[in-house]
């Protein structure tokens, strides 16, 4: 390969890398709640696969295996923080979910639960993601974080109380009402409005 | 198990550990018998689907 082409290739791969930087910088956002540590982590992952770029070898996405490089600094970053005793996680800090039940433990019937259209093709419509993304950041902080460690970062519940502190026990009462939540608030604001007129 | 409540637990929990054959076997009766908590079950399953493809930036990303 010529000096020339080379550095061509490198230069599409920079700006394909750049061009995760937003993404990359929201979810670390979500997950940090501080913005420039937000930046430095995302900062340092990215120059962690420029220079690593020998090790990515074609078969996952290159979002994938970026995304797994920031999920290593996120958990190293919040288990540092559990150590430093300032977390400000509060495992306590929960969505009241008694609203839903009624004293016998049944849905109340503004609660219950309605049939989705179609929940497959919601992810495929201008301005759902809109509506998660607001929904996930509704959550109490301390919520929304043990469920994007969960789900958004994909980590075993085991992995999640050992960052944060918690018993798993706790995990899945935090799981249990991040959900509960989530799923009603998806349902105000997308999947009871029909896909033209859904608002926040 | 009559609580809707605590089936939404073990709703929960399935996505997250392996249910002991007892709990299956009462979500199972539970949400054979409940509409709204069959829904609710469905729903909880959408969310864990709709996480992955977040997570995984698709095309629609709008940043």
């Amino acid at each position: 390969m010529s000096t020339t082409e080379k550095r061509a290739g490198q230069e599409a791969f920079h700006q394909q890398l750049d061009g995760l930087r937003p993404r990359l910088l929201a979810f670390a956002r979500l997950q940090l709640g501080d913005e420039s540590q937000a930046e430095d982590l995302v900062q340092e992952a990215l120059i962690g696969a420029w220079e690593g770029v020998e090790r990515f070898d074609g078969r996952a996405r290159l979002e994938t295996w970026v995304f797994s490089i920031l999920k290593h600094k996120l958990v190293d970053e919040i288990r540092h923080r559990r150590r430093e005793q300032s977390t400000g996680f509060d495992p306590d800090d929960m969505p009241d979910v008694e609203g839903l039940f009624n004293p016998r433990a049944h849905w109340l019937p503004a609660a219950r639960p309605k049939k989705w259209q179609e929940p497959e093709q919601a992810c495929l419509q201008d301005g759902f993601w809109q509506v998660f993304d607001f929904c996930v950041l509704h959550l109490p902080e301390s919520t929304a974080r043990v469920f994007s460690m969960r789900e958004l970062m994909g980590l075993e519940t085991a992995e999640i109380c050992a960052a944060l502190g918690i018993s798993e026990q706790n995990c899945w009462v935090i799981l249990h009402r991040a959900r509960l939540k989530l799923r009603a608030c998806l349902e105000n604001g997308w999947f009871d409005k029909g896909e033209d007129n859904a608002v926040l | 198990m009559r609580s809707c409540k605590r089936a939404t637990e073990l709703m929960s929990q399935q996505l997250d550990r392996e249910l002991s054959n007892t709990e299956r076997f009462s979500l199972k009766a539970h949400l054979m018998m409940c509409r709204h908590c069959r829904h609710c079950d469905i729903h909880f399953k959408a969310l864990h689907r709709f996480s992955e493809t977040r997570a995984q930036a698709n095309e629609s990303e709008k940043d």
